[in-house]
């Protein structure tokens, strides 16, 4: 592929970008009704999630499946840091995101030098160590969880009543946010360092790449965005407790859209998370009544059926047939 | 606290560390054969204690002697899921480790559905067997029947694999699978059949091991979940690939439980087994006995 090519086709990402995050801005002035902004809300938030677990998970190679404690990080500290000392969340949102990175970097440390499944049943154990400590520890909520405090309407503290905008349109830029930042990273020294990383890391190393550097780069960018993301969804949903933000279910959930839109991909996580979060929430409202496990039954034929059917990610269907038109 | 209970709390934490091997044994066979994983494994114990209630409830058949049947039956069941879903996720020319979690993950999701659809959510429990409510007492230690039997039942499967694997053409079958699957084809094995019948095997130990298991804990569609999780941390602590380090470490995990039970308060029993994981892997980053 010639440079000048490449060039066009990342300013025409761009563009598409731009263009989808005006579109999507402007479809809460169709709808109005409270549900399906809910399920738009949680859809971009898992859009965001799912491209922050990328980074480390799908442009690095390092399958992670402990995302949940960094999102569980990011809900407490931002909660603790409200609900004890009245301070408002966006900073606490940042708080949260540099205690996860700083986490990251301190496994990342102890566990990066792990192979395969080693690697990755340490990212679980060590996820479940948090959910079991944040269940026990008092002055944080234990098991009862922490409830936010209701006021009036402000954005100083980020919490509004009944409006469902303002959390719309912060999630909204939180994943644009995380998908320019991957934009970015595609085309820099750690993008290709990264893909190294995962395709052959001995390779890699042999060639002058930081193998160590890039996986702990990626680890704390990955948390960071993480933990934001976490500090959102207790300021949405205004009540955490540790089997509602640190669950392994939750690192399995956060890594699914990224796997079944396209692992590794720049456009994968949004896709995933469009096509997998509303099915999920339409399911479990039309089928999930009164607990018979009929959304379950649908959700899990639905993973297998991509995960066999399109290993690639389903990203693969608009390449190819972009390549066939070519 | 007396050298009595520490003893007692040993001698439990044994027992349940055997089931925790019998689980595993498992999971690693299956792992060790094809490098897959199965997040369908607390699923599917799920499904083997289910079998043993329903054989109580409908034909009063005392899990002791519907064990068989729950394994036979996993067999099958295990055999069928590698036919019909995990051939075709081994096909995967990319992203093969992540396909793998997530079509075992959905067939988990699908069966904890399932299970809640025909067996509803409610707890529960087989609440008279011939075993239930004995206890065995032996130099002091008090050690309830169901456990011990379930412990000596361990033992023998372990022992039978053992012997399955090491002595005979279908183990020296599974070994050469395991070691070049391209190559087995061209001296007339069918590495699929090896695949379907190391599923199949795999998965009536676990069977058995839910078979077990089903007479002294409440069954409902989730208890695989915390079971499963152990079992994943168990063959890794054995090291991947071996078969008998996931027994010793079901024995090792089931040891460290109860240790830790003993000082920290028990809802963080689980915390020990995770920190001695860890700390094994960072010392031996392929586990007790792994050699893969």
């Amino acid at each position: 592929m010639s440079t000048a090519s490449f060039t066009s086709r990342r300013k025409r990402q761009l563009a598409i970008a731009a263009v989808l995050v005006v579109l999507v801005g402007l479809l809460p002035f169709g709808i109005k009704d409270v549900y399906t902004l809910n399920i738009l809300i949680l859809m971009l938030m898992y859009a965001a999630l799912s491209q922050s677990w990328n980074i480390l998970g799908g442009y690095c190679g390092q399958l992670s499946l402990g995302h949940a404690l960094f999102f569980g990080l990011g809900a407490y500290t931002s909660t603790l840091l409200y609900t004890k000392a009245g301070i408002p969340p966006w900073f606490g949102m940042i708080a949260g995101g540099l205690i996860a990175a700083a986490i990251a970097l301190i496994v990342g440390k102890a566990c990066f030098r792990l192979a395969g499944h080693y690697y990755v049943i340490a990212t679980i154990v060590i996820a479940e160590t948090g959910l079991l400590l944040f269940h026990n520890w008092e002055w944080a909520g234990a098991a009862t969880g922490i409830e936010l405090p209701f006021g009036s309407d402000s954005w100083l503290y980020f919490r509004f009543a009944r409006d469902k905008l303002p959390y719309f349109y912060f999630v909204l830029v939180f994943a644009a946010i995380t998908w320019l930042v991957t934009w970015k990273i595609e085309n820099s020294k750690w993008g290709y360092w990264w893909r190294a990383v995962k395709d052959n890391p001995e390779a890699a190393e042999s060639l002058g790449v930081q193998v160590f550097n890039s996986k702990m780069a990626a680890a704390a960018l990955s948390a960071f965005f993480t933990a934001v993301g976490g500090a959102f969804y207790a300021q949405f949903v205004a009540y955490i407790d540790p089997e509602s933000v640190m669950t392994f279910q939750f690192s399995l959930l956060m890594a699914l859209p990224a796997v079944l839109g396209g692992i590794g991909t720049l456009w994968g996580p949004a896709l995933g998370a469009a096509i997998l979060i509303p099915l999920t929430e339409l399911t479990r409202a039309y089928m999930g009544g009164s607990g018979r496990g009929i959304d379950l039954i649908v959700y899990g034929c639905l993973i297998m059926l991509i995960a066999l059917a399109r290993p690639d990610g389903l990203v693969g269907l608009f390449t190819r047939r972009k390549r066939s038109a070519a | 606290m007396t050298a009595a209970i520490i003893i007692q709390s040993l001698a439990s934490g044994l027992l349940m560390g055997l089931l925790y091997g019998l689980i595993a044994v498992g999971l690693a066979l299956i792992f060790g054969l094809m490098d897959v994983t199965n997040f369908a494994h607390g699923e599917f114990l799920m499904f083997a204690m289910y079998i043993t209630f329903f054989c109580f409830s409908f034909f009063a058949l005392d899990p002791l002697l519907s064990a068989p049947i729950t394994a036979a039956v996993l067999f099958a069941f295990g055999a069928m899921v590698y036919m019909l879903i995990v051939r075709f996720a081994m096909r995967a020319k990319t992203n093969v480790g992540m396909v793998q979690i997530f079509a075992t993950f959905g067939l988990a999701i699908v069966m904890r559905g399932l299970a809640q659809l025909f067996f509803t959510p409610d707890y529960r429990s087989i609440p008279t067997t011939w075993l239930g409510g004995k206890t065995i007492s032996f130099a002091g230690i008090y050690l309830p029947a169901p456990q011990l039997a379930g412990g000596a039942v361990s033992i023998l499967a372990f022992a039978l694999l053992w012997v399955l694997i090491k002595r005979t053409d279908f183990g020296k079958a599974l070994e050469a699978t395991r070691e070049d699957a391209g190559a087995v084809a061209l001296v007339g094995i069918d590495r699929n059949k090896v695949f379907a019948l190391g599923w199949g095997l795999g998965s009536a130990l676990v069977g058995l091991a839910g078979a077990i298991m089903a007479s002294f804990f409440y069954i409902y569609p989730d208890v695989g979940a915390s079971f499963a999780l152990i079992a994943y941390v168990t063959v890794a602590l054995g090291g991947f690939g071996s078969v008998f380090g996931a027994f010793a470490g079901g024995i090792v995990v089931g040891l460290v439980e109860a240790t830790t039970a003993m000082v920290l308060p028990p809802s963080l029993k689980s915390v020990g087994i995770y920190a001695v994981y860890l700390l094994v892997v960072f010392f031996r980053p392929r586990g007790l006995f792994g050699s893969i």
